[in-house]
Order: C-alpha cells, then structure tokens, then sequence
C-alpha cells in the first residue's frame, strides 16, 4: 500500500513540477516554420510539425494527434493566408488551449510578415482555390524566411523571456549564416536568370520572382482545380509559342500532369522540395535551397 | 504640310482613338495640346500621391521591421538585394495595409450556405416505412421519392468577444419550414483547457452524431441511428469538453439537455431531462495511419413518446412510451492515406455499435386509430450497428460499402403482447456509393441500397443527390 501511495506521489510531484523544466513547445503547421523555429530556439524549444512534405498543406484533416498537439503548445507558427483554412481553425477551436488562438501572442502568421503577391483581383471561388490575402507559399523565397526569422525570433523570446538573449544570440547566428547563403545562392542563380518555366501549381511563385525566371503558365487551369487533357493540351500549344526549358511541380504533388507535358514538349520535369523534408537533401533550410537551385541548374543543362 | 505639323497631326491620331486626324485645324491642335497638358497635371497629382503613399508604408514598414528585429543583432542590414529589382517584395508588413474600412457591416460573421437535393427512388412506401421490433420516431424515413430539394442550411459563426464564439445553423426544410439546427455559444480559451458549450447543438456522443448530414459519407444516416437516436441526437442544453494534456488526444465530455429529442421527449418540468457522458481517444500510426474511438453513455427520460411501429395484424401503430431509455455506444474510425496526403487517394473506415434498455409503461394504438388503446408494462434491450469504408481511388472520386444490422432483441410488452410479439427478424441493410467532388465545395453521389427491414419486405432504394456549399471555408471533423 504504501509503495502505492509513494508512487502516486512521485507522478504527481513529476507532472506538477514538469512544466517548470519544460522548454517552449512550439506547434509548426509546416515544416519550413518548424525547421526555422528549431534553428531559432535550439535546445530551448521543443518542436512539433504537424506536417510533412509529401502532404499538401491546403488539404489536412483536423486529425486527433493534432488536437492534442495544439493544446499543449505555448506557440501556433502558421503559414495564414488561407493555408491553412481548412483545419488550424478547428484544430484550435478543439484543443480549447486560449494561449494560441488567433489574435494571442501565442499565435504566430507568417504571411503577416512579408508582402504577399498575386492577390486576387477578384474573389469568386468560380476562379478555383483564391487566396484573398494573396498566394500563401512564401518559404520558396529565402528573403521571406529572414523577414519571418526576425519576427519569429522576437515573438519566441516575448513568450519565454528567460530564454530571450539565448533567442537573440541564435537569431543573429542564423541571420549571419542565411544572409551569406542568399548571396550564394543568388551568384549560383544567375544561369536562371530569365529562364521560362511551366509550374504545375503556382506554388513557387516567390522562388521565381526571386530568381528571375518568368512563369509562362500553370498547369492546373485554376489554382486547387487537377489539370484536365484540355487545359494540358492548351499548355502544349502554348509551348509552342512560348518555349518554356522545364517544368516545376512540389514533392507532395501528383506527378502525372508534369510528366505528360514534359513527356510531349521534350522539357525536363523537375520535383521541387518545397519545404524541408521534400527529398533527401533538403534535410535543414539551408538543404533546401541547395538543393532546389542544384536541381534547377540541372535541369537547364 | 511642315513634318512639325504632320507629327503633330501623327500624335493626335495616336492619342485620339477617335476620328480621323488627316485635317486637324489649328484649333483642334491647340485643344489637344490642352487636354494633354491637363492629363499630364492630373497624372503627376496622382504619382505624388502615390509616392507619399509608398514613402509612408516604408516608414511603417521599418517600424515594424525594427520591432520584429531583435536588438542584439547587430547588422540591420536590409535583406539583401536580389537578382532581378523587379517583383521584388518590398519589405512592408500586414500592418502596413490600409486600415478596414469601418462600414456598419465590417464585423459581419462568417456565412455559408448548403443546398441539397435528391432524386429517390424506392421500391417500396416510404410512408410506411418501419424497422421490424424498432418503435421508429418522428421523421424517420428515406424520404419522398421523385425529385425532391433536400434540406437547405445556412450558418452563421462569428467570435462574440474576447470570451465568446457563436454559430447559428437553420434549416429549411423543402416543405417551407424553419428549423434551428443548431445555435450555441461556447467559450473557448479558459485555463485548464475546459471548453463549455451551450445552447441547442448535435450531441458529442458516437463518431457521426456530431456532423451535419451533409458532411456524412452516405446520403441517409445509419439504421442504428435511426433506431436508436430518431437520425441524429440534437439536444438544448449545456455541454462541457476537456482535453487532456498529453501527446496521446484523450477527450472527456459530458452534457445536459432538456431532453426533448429521440429517444426522450419533452417533459413538463424544472429538472433535466437527459446527460449524456463520452470520451475520446485518438491518435496516428506513423504518417500514413490515423484513428480515433470512443465510448458514449446517454440517459434520458421519455414522457409520452410517440412512435410508430408494426402490430402483429400489419398495422402500422402509434405506440407511446413513458419511462427510461438508455444507449451506450462504442464507435471508432480508421484513416489511412499514403505518407497522410489524402489528396489522391485515401481510405476511411468506421463503425459504431449501440446498445439501448428501456423500460415504462407502454401504450399501444395510442391515437386510438384501432380503437384498442390500451398500456401495459414494457421493457426491452436491443443492440444493432455498423460498419462503413469509403475508398477514394483517385481524385474527386469516390467508392463506399456499408453494412447496417440491428437486433430487436426480445422485448417484453407485458398485456400488449397480443399485439405487439416481436417476429425474431433482423433488419440489415446493404449500401453502396459512389461521389464525385470536383472541389471541396460540391459533391454529386449516388447510392443504391438494398434494405431488409421487415420479414418479406425488401426495399430497393436509389438515391441521386447533390450538396453545395456557398461562403465561407467550413472545416470537416475527423
């Protein structure tokens, strides 16, 4: 009896004093957010992705693991936008956890820190999947993820301020390092200067206005909607006009359409990360984008 | 003609679109030349309008720049400059963006609308549809046949204040009434993780009470909840749910209601009518694999319920019990979707079991249609359920199978025993679908089922039916 009793003691001493040891838990709804808060916050923070990269991020289930997740998080990072419309609301709304819904400091957009493109000009869901506050894949362009670095980083040290000159130290490391690799990733860039690209989704949007390429169309007849053999065969007509050298498709995408295209025009598809996790060499952030301007320099060879 | 004047002459055709410019008089000239000097003013007006707009969301922009920056990095350097200056994103916050503008209907909630129909065909009477050994409830029936408008529903949702959500969901029915479906408050983003709900609201008991009928993966509810639930268990009253702090989702939840709805009904009085208790655990299996189960328990109280339901003679009776009814139910749901990218193909499967005791007092041809009003003691317990998967293939399309059983069991009417002998038949049902959602707005499904509900009575049902949703971005359940 007594060993039961001191063992109810010892779990309710370890659950009660848990919290006080416990690092900042931070709920990622990608894995860009959740790469760049572990960068940021290192050991200080413990991270969950709720998803992967081989899962389109505009279509996840409100899943129970989520919920769970979501209510022990000190801090939401989401894309916002829209991205994730479809399930971050009701996973919040369940997990009934008030430091992290919207409006809390505990609710973290990145979107609200950088300038979004391709805002509609009109909003009808007759135009397919619309973003109103603009296309939602800004993790494509490394200068977006410095800007979402600064305000991620102040927002982690607003929430744990004990840990906050540790934030600040890791922010400034990251900062240096991401600034140097941008400007290496620009020099290796220059051969896609002005490059015509088909895009299956208008996921890399930012990617190419970041390097200068030039979209000459999307595969998908509108955003969300699966191409059809009539809007591929428009592409291909289009092809001819405007010879684009490849075209880009996300790792989480359906591979059929670009293949059917490339297979025709005789261009290379190329399967993009995307985030981290999207193939073996984007293991980090850095990965990433080594790895997603390695591959489009492959493919213009 | 000087070439002075002949470029003149060649400007003013390029600038008017209309009217040929061959004989421009001097006059003519003289007025375009004002109307471009005038359009030159008004355009450079606006450009040093927009400048002072672009100077002023810099300003704000590095104000927040510097905030978001954290002192200690030393280097403020802007980011660096790219490759191409153009569609270059500036560097400007959200909270650059020109403030909402603060019409009466800025604060408007969140509105979206379903519109539903269904071309039914069934072989037999839906009129005289009944489950043998089940007393069936108000508005248990496949329907009408023919074509037919399902029931319309529109939702408004909004947060009240800093406290509060709210959402109201009516239904109009397509015999032209009005029903509130649901409308509840509920608090969410207490301490302790506690969310209370209340007002009128579908139940948190079993896996598909909780979803509207649109969102279901059939066109009609399961037996079991027809027999057992009236279709769906909606209740006024209190609900409160609490999520336990661990990686693992465990969720308790209790409610209270008035206890109007099937398998209670109204009552005339203070206290409260039924409570219901449930939990819910739920988790994945690496990516690909995700479940959730649950236990449910529901005690109500019926004051002279109506029902019907076959007597021995053929007849279709009006029943009415006045005592307790009970159900448990243990429900569970098993999604698979390779590497949990559900967007081309994926697979769901789930099932409920409920198991009901009631007891009371019994009246048989309670409206007094046969003349043989009589009441007699009763007693029952009865179990049935089902069990569901629904395959998609490959995108926008979609296969389903289900399979629905119930057990009468063997009640006890006590005097009404004459009439009222339960045949030792077990209603089941077989169902197939098939649903096209070219988007996450619209779905077209047909379904055939073939239902053995009575002894000897097998009803072909066919079902052809749309769902469109309008406004804003709902979000399905699990």
């Amino acid at each position: 009896m007594q060993s039961v009793i001191r063992m109810v003691v010892a779990i309710a001493a370890t659950s009660l004093a848990a919290p006080a040891f416990a690092a900042l838990s931070i709920f990622a709804t990608v894995p860009e957010w959740g790469a760049l808060a572990q960068e940021l916050g290192g050991d200080k923070v413990s991270v969950y992705t709720a998803t992967n990269a081989l899962q389109d991020p505009h279509h996840i289930e409100a899943k129970p693991s989520l919920i769970a997740r979501a209510r022990k998080a000190d801090l939401v990072v989401a894309t916002g936008a829209e991205l994730e419309i479809g399930w971050l609301p009701l996973v919040l709304q369940q997990a009934g956890n008030g430091k992290v819904q919207p409006g809390k400091p505990g609710y973290f957009e990145s979107t609200s820190f950088v300038t979004t493109i391709e805002r509609p000009t009109r909003l009808d869901r007759a135009e397919g999947d619309v973003h109103p506050q603009g296309n939602p894949h800004i993790q494509t362009d490394p200068r977006n993820i410095a800007r979402v670095a600064a305000a991620l980083s102040q927002r982690m040290a607003d929430l744990d301020p004990e840990d906050a000159a540790f934030f600040r130290q890791r922010y400034a490391d990251f900062d240096t390092r991401w600034r140097a690799s941008i400007v290496r990733w620009e020099a290796a860039a220059v051969p896609l200067r002005g490059v015509p690209v088909l895009v299956q989704h208008k996921a890399f949007s930012y990617l190419i206005a970041w390097l200068g390429m030039k979209e000459t169309g999307t595969l998908e007849p509108k955003p969300g909607v699966d191409p059809t053999a009539a809007s591929l065969s428009e592409i291909l007509a289009e092809q001819e006009r405007h010879p684009a050298k490849m075209v880009l498709r996300a790792a989480y995408q359906n591979d059929r359409p670009s293949l059917w295209i490339a297979e025709r025009a005789h261009i290379p598809a190329v399967a993009l990360p995307f985030t981290v996790g999207g193939d073996s060499a984007a293991r980090d952030l850095t990965g990433l984008f080594d790895d997603t301007i390695a591959r489009l320099l492959g493919a213009l060879q | 003609m000087s070439r002075t004047a002949f470029a003149r002459a060649a400007l003013a055709s390029a600038l008017l679109v209309a009217g040929p410019a061959l004989a421009a008089s001097d006059a003519d000239l003289d007025q375009l030349r004002e109307e471009i000097r005038q359009l030159k003013q008004s355009y450079e007006t606006r450009i040093e309008a927009l400048e002072a707009r672009v100077k002023a969301a810099e300003a704000a922009a590095n104000r927040t720049d510097d905030v978001g920056r954290a002192p200690a990095s030393a280097t403020p350097s802007p980011v660096p400059a790219s490759v191409p200056a153009a569609a270059a994103p500036v560097a400007a916050s959200a909270s650059a963006a020109p403030p909402a503008a603060s019409a009466a209907n800025a604060f408007n909630p969140a509105i979206s609308a379903v519109l539903e129909g269904v071309y039914s065909n069934l072989s037999q009477d839906p009129t005289r549809y009944a489950l043998s050994g089940f007393a069936l409830g108000e508005d248990v029936s496949p329907g009408r046949r023919g074509l037919n408008l399902g029931e319309s529903e529109f939702t408004l949702a909004a947060n009240v204040d800093t406290i509060f959500s709210g959402s109201l969901t009516v239904a109009l029915t397509p015999e032209n009434t009005v029903s509130v479906e649901e409308a509840y408050g509920l608090a969410n983003g207490l301490p302790g993780g506690i969310v209370p709900k209340f007002g009128r609201f579908f139940s948190g008991i079993g896996y598909l009470n909780e979803q509207h009928q649109h969102a279901w993966d059939f066109y009609d509810a399961p037996l079991a909840y027809q027999a057992f639930l009236g279709g769906q268990y909606g209740t006024d009253g209190a609900q409160v749910k609490w999520l336990a702090p661990t990686d693992q989702f465990l969720e308790f939840g209790a409610e209270i209601g008035n206890g109007d709805s099937f398998p209670g009904s109204a009552g005339n009085h203070n206290g409260i009518g039924a409570a219901d208790v449930f939990v819910h655990a739920g988790g994945d299996v690496g990516d690909s694999h995700s479940w959730r189960a649950g236990l449910s328990y529901l005690d109500t109280r019926a004051h002279g319920r109506d029902t019907t339901q076959f007597d021995t003679a053929d007849n279709l009776v009006d029943t009415r019990l006045t005592g307790k009814s009970r159900v448990a139910i243990a429900d569970f749901v098993w999604k698979y979707a390779p590497n949990g990218n559900a967007l081309t193909t994926n697979f769901k499967l789930q099932g409920e079991y409920f198991w009901r005791r009631e007891h009371g007092d019994l009246t048989y041809d309670a409206d007094g249609a046969l003349g043989l009003t009589q009441t007699a003691p009763y007693g029952s317990t009865q179990n049935g359920g089902y069990v569901q998967g629904v395959w998609q293939f490959m995108p926008a399309w979609r296969v389903g199978v289900r399979y629905d059983r119930l057990n009468p069991g063997n009640p006890d009417y006590g005097a009404n025993a004459a009439y009222l002998a339960t045949p030792g038949f077990h209603p089941q049902r077989y169902t197939f679908m098939v649903d096209w959602t070219p988007s996450e707005f619209s779905r077209l499904r047909l379904q055939y089922a073939r239902a053995e509900l009575r002894a000897d009575v097998t009803d072909d049902e066919w079902f052809l039916q749309y769902i469109l949703t309008l406004g804003a971005h709902g979000a399905h359940k699990f």
